[in-house]
């Protein structure tokens, strides 16, 4: 019995922090389908305004076209970020040298680079080439991350180097023994970082903003933050186009919940 | 060639492209970002200044800048400590194996890491409207008597954003130290309790040091966040009322990209951030490596 009511406080905290980091989130959902009204009246309860709401929010805005410049960019990111980084993590492992070693602690020191160093240059770079607005500027930057360079590299440390070695012998060049061995024995590793991946640059804000001069570019979470800037705000219609906005980062977290926390705590292990 | 020599070569090649693009999109840009700050002048046609360091000595005289670094500062010093005590607290909770539902708590207090910090700070802006849920919700309790202008007093504004990042970031936290919890070597804990130690006791005395630098490398990471806030700032308060609730990056964007931009100054203001970001994690290395 002591035993039991010892625990009490515990569970009432974790019910106090579950209820407060879902109530947000609710409230969005809800909003949604109701009227301005209902949301700054405070209606909790869903309702039936959800098509209305969306009817306005298409009328008055481009979701598909920024729906669709989320998705290219967020996707193509993703892709090409796993192959140069895992590729990379390989090679600073599996080939391991000094000189290697040397230039990891080089890359890793870019971590610690904020991105307000980088983005004035960067914007003039892009600028310069004529690339303003264009996909290949906003993705560019988003490739190759130490962060992901050191998670691969970190993965690699358990893959069995006997395994390299027999297939060595066997004739397999180094491409066919990271393709046809390696990549497939490390899939945990890669929906981890391809989690990470998708979901920062789905909800990168900064530089598309700064780089998409053209608002016929624009990303979702640019669209929404331009909505909130116009005068009259109807709240339904908003919290709608903030959920269009999150679903799909939120979507791949709850489906792959255990690769996102295996991959932000995966590169310090 | 010897096989040794060409295997050398062929690790090169394999990560020759990432430290390219890391080279030309960090440091080559950090480089140019430090040329730029010493040059001044408007748009595309610009000078170095007279003396060079005209720029650095231009910020400390810059009172909105001034201003955005201690709200930086204000955020970092209360929201920080804060957070972690929380995520440490909840991460020792979830760690008990005889919990129940720990999947369920688990999801729940990680969900708000999948949210993007402009969509969490447009959810924030709505509910804390002077005509919305939280005023709403604060009067119905009898708290208050008449609505709060949160995102219109300096204080309110500020503390807006602390809880918005309090409430975006606890969980992930979280996980770090769960992570490391489960790592935790278990003999210790009993060693602890086989002694006669509480589980206070054995949290602070025997789980903590041991989790010392994953807390240090939560502080370093949260740390670098906060310094470079910009969504929040942009989204959730803009800024306002008058500069008072505004972050570092949030007034860079305005030098850089609106109405008159001046990056050879904004270069320079990003060179401070730069600094701090380096300075405060040198300091936490230092604090976090000492040994007992």
């Amino acid at each position: 019995m002591t035993r039991t009511l010892r625990r009490v406080p515990g569970y009432l905290f974790l019910t106090v922090a579950a209820i407060l980091s879902v109530f947000p989130l609710y409230f969005m959902v809800v909003s949604a389908t109701n009227t301005s009204q209902d949301v700054l009246d405070s209606r909790l309860l869903p309702g039936s305004h959800l098509i209305e709401n969306f009817n306005t929010l298409v009328g008055s805005q481009d979701v598909g076209s920024a729906m669709s410049h989320s998705a290219v960019n967020a996707i193509a990111t993703t892709a090409l970020a796993l192959v140069v980084c895992s590729i990379a993590g390989y090679g600073f492992e599996v080939f391991h040298s000094r000189g290697k070693d040397t230039m990891m602690s080089i890359l890793l020191l870019a971590m610690m680079i904020p991105f307000a160093a980088t983005m004035i240059p960067l914007f003039q770079l892009f600028a310069e080439l004529d690339m303003v607005n264009s996909t290949f500027a906003v993705i560019l930057p988003a490739i190759s991350t130490p962060f992901l360079i050191l998670l691969f590299r970190q993965a690699s440390r358990s893959f069995p180097h006997e395994i390299i070695e027999a297939a060595r012998i066997d004739g397999l060049g180094e491409l066919s023994i990271f393709g046809r061995i390696y990549l497939p024995t490390m899939r945990s590793t890669y929906a981890a970082a391809a989690v990470i991946t998708f979901m920062t640059a789905w909800n990168n804000f900064l530089w598309p903003k700064v780089i998409l001069v053209n608002n016929d570019y624009q990303t979702m979470p640019m669209l929404i933050s331009n909505i909130r800037a116009g005068y009259v705000t109807d709240y339904g219609m908003l919290m709608l186009a903030v959920l269009l906005a999150s679903l799909p980062a939120v979507v791949v977290f709850l489906l792959l919940q255990r690769s996102f926390a295996n991959g932000i705590t995966g590169a310090i292990k | 060639m010897r096989v040794e020599q060409r295997r050398n070569l062929t690790g090169w090649a394999f990560l020759i492209p990432a430290a390219l693009l890391i080279a030309l999109m960090n440091f080559w840009p950090m480089i140019q970002a430090f040329i730029l700050s010493l040059k001044t002048g408007r748009g595309r046609r610009l000078d170095f200044a007279e003396p060079l360091w005209y720029n650095y000595q231009r910020l400390f005289a810059d009172e909105i800048f001034l201003l955005t670094v201690q709200n930086t500062f204000i955020y970092l010093i209360v929201q920080v400590p804060i957070m972690l005590v929380l995520a440490l607290i909840l991460a020792n909770l979830l760690n008990d194996r005889r919990l129940r539902f720990r999947g369920m708590w688990r999801t729940a207090i990680f969900l708000p890491c999948a949210v993007g910090l402009v969509s969490y700070s447009l959810v924030f802006r709505t509910l804390f409207a002077n005509d919305g849920f939280i005023n709403d919700f604060l009067m119905g309790l009898h708290l208050i008597d008449s609505p709060i202008n949160w995102l219109g007093q300096t204080g309110t504004a500020r503390l807006v954003i602390i809880l918005g990042l309090l409430w975006r970031w606890t969980g992930y936290n979280m996980v770090f130290y769960l992570a490391a919890l489960q790592n935790l070597d278990n003999s210790t804990l009993e060693a602890a309790r086989i002694d006669g130690a509480g589980p206070f006791k054995t949290f602070w005395y025997v789980t903590i040091p041991q989790l010392r630098p994953i807390i240090l490398l939560t502080a370093i990471m949260s740390t670098n966040g906060t310094i470079q806030l910009f969504d929040e700032s942009w989204n959730l308060t803009q800024g306002g009322p008058a500069y008072t609730s505004m972050t570092m990056s949030h007034y860079l964007f305005e030098l850089s990209f609106q109405k008159n931009p001046n990056f050879g100054y904004a270069a320079a203001l990003s060179y401070a951030i730069l600094l701090m970001v380096a300075v405060l994690a040198f300091i936490q290395m230092k604090v976090g490596d000492k040994r007992d």
